[in-house]
């Protein structure tokens, strides 16, 4: 099983690290024929705004959706997660996104970059205590459809209670970053479901 | 990155070392261009860019028009942040802290110490610890680099020299950065003392680098980019990003000679699609050959 991640933009290295630690076989993927050899896919942090015209301009947002549809496994962390949402709050009005996760999401919405925080969030599904997240000018989940799993929400302070996790199916996304802390557990949780639906 | 142990509280904490280089995780493999209206602004989120620089004039314009460069209007700068939903970065003078706590109050994602306003004290760099805003810095080798970072610099780009359409400055610094990081990941463990003094940077980081082969903050380019071919040849030679200045709104075509330079920076090591990309950008910017440069007016030489 090989573990893709859209390298059109964003933190890909470490989540290809992350995923090489995991014991995954993990690649980038730019190109459509690059999507072809890929049975899951990750969709890094990153610009939400530019990824999506680049995936528009290289020919790669078509496949993504059809391959999302079809029931390949995705995660996507802050922007990943954005590009995984049906529904974009606050984003640019030509902005597109593989319309896999049944949920709305606002883009930017815990604040700019000196609202950037870290929090402990209790995951659904992981063990091993709350995990270290870390939100840098990071999307939340305003409502989700009735597919739709919840698995974390902001602890304390003002946006308490927020969702930051969520699951449909084989989707998974966190408005967070796993990928920049060293904790490999949601990239576990994501490769053994990926593994398990491959 | 260095690892912390915390202990966990319910409280988000803001600010911290992790948040600001994170920050500038997300922007690699994208292209930062300097905007001085909110029409720019436009312009370049249009174009794909992942964040822009607001500042009154760009660089090839403060090298025409002479005199002491400062903080942009914080109107201005308004005006950029309510223009676009990408992140919003402002320059402050070097060691002119008063300027970025006011650009930290104004919400900007990112603060500039930059060479390209002229300085604000010959002395002393910002102390970006004492931030909640994440600083971008320049260097031009290493050593420069790693007491930007022992400031509190979460990022840092080679300088070039900012204004002038001429890449070569940025080629030597961005050669120059690799190489020395190069040499230190090569060097016997009780050899980095003496690297640590010779790049007068504190041995802990100078060892972490030679350990890790980079810097522990992301690293982009900036200075002399003007063209699709320029952005990919600073990402080949290890640039993780790329800063336009006055290469897009000095040339003929922005809307299109920006668009055109985020393609090249994700499709970097493609010559096929850099060839295709190229094409039909109309004029670049004129520019000027650092080396007709008086030496006093050399930008790149700000900063220490």
């Amino acid at each position: 099983m090989v573990i893709g991640v859209l390298a059109l933009q964003g933190d890909v290295r470490e989540h290809l690290r992350a995923l090489a630690e995991c014991d995954a076989l993990a690649r980038p993927v730019r190109r459509p024929e690059e999507l072809e050899s890929v049975d899951a896919l990750v969709i890094p942090g990153g610009e939400s705004t530019t990824m999506s015209k680049l995936a528009v301009e290289f020919g790669l947002l078509e496949p993504v959706r059809k391959r999302i549809a079809g029931g390949m496994p995705a995660y996507g962390s802050c922007a990943g997660m954005i590009m995984l949402a049906t529904n974009v709050l606050d984003g640019r009005p030509d902005q597109r996104g593989f319309d896999g996760i049944e949920m709305t999401v606002r883009r930017n919405a815990f604040g700019r970059q000196v609202d950037s925080f870290e929090s402990p969030v209790e995951i659904t599904g992981v063990e091993g205590g709350p995990f270290h997240a870390v939100f840098i000018r990071a999307p939340w989940v305003e409502s989700v459809g009735a597919e739709v799993e919840v698995l974390g929400r902001v602890a304390g302070g003002d946006a308490a209670g927020r969702i930051v996790a969520v699951r449909q199916g084989n989707l998974l996304a966190t408005s967070f970053h796993p990928e920049l802390t060293g904790d490999l557990r949601l990239h576990r949780y994501f490769v053994d479901l990926a593994r398990a639906a491959s | 990155m260095s690892e912390t142990t915390e202990q966990p509280t319910t409280a988000p904490v803001t600010g911290t070392g992790r948040v600001k280089r994170g920050m500038a995780e997300m922007l690699k493999g994208g292209v930062i261009m300097d905007v001085v209206t909110p029409e720019q602004a436009k312009i370049a989120e249009d174009a794909g860019a992942v964040a822009v620089m607001a500042l009154e004039r760009v660089p090839a314009d403060i090298r025409a028009q002479g005199g002491v460069s400062r903080m942009s209007d914080p109107d201005m700068i308004e005006g950029i942040i309510d223009a676009v939903s990408i992140p919003v970065m402002a320059k402050a003078r070097i060691g002119h802290f008063v300027e970025a706590q006011i650009l930290q109050a104004l919400g900007v994602d990112y603060v500039d110490e930059s060479e390209v306003l002229t300085p604000a004290d010959y002395a002393n760099h910002i102390d970006k610890w004492a931030f909640t805003v994440p600083f971008v810095c320049g260097a031009t080798n290493l050593g420069e680099a790693l007491r930007r970072i022992t400031e509190g610099a979460a990022m840092i780009r080679s300088k070039g020299e900012a204004g002038t359409g001429d890449v070569s400055n940025a080629t030597t610094h961005m050669r120059r950065i690799r190489s020395e990081i190069r040499r230190l990941t090569s060097m016997a463990e009780d050899e980095l003392y003496v690297a640590a003094k010779e790049l007068q940077a504190p041995y802990e980081l100078v060892k972490e680098v030679a350990e890790s082969g980079k810097l522990p903050v992301v690293l982009f380019t900036a200075g002399g980019i003007a063209t699709p071919a320029d952005a990919a040849m600073m990402m080949q030679l290890g640039a993780e990003g790329v800063f336009v200045g006055s290469g897009i709104f000095k040339a003929g075509n922005p809307a299109q000679r920006a668009a055109a330079i985020v393609k090249a920076t994700t499709f970097h090591d493609d010559p096929e699609m850099l060839a295709k990309v190229s094409r039909g950008l109309g004029e670049a910017m004129v520019g000027i050959n650092v080396d007709d440069i008086p030496v006093p007016h050399r930008l790149a030489e700000r900063g220490w």
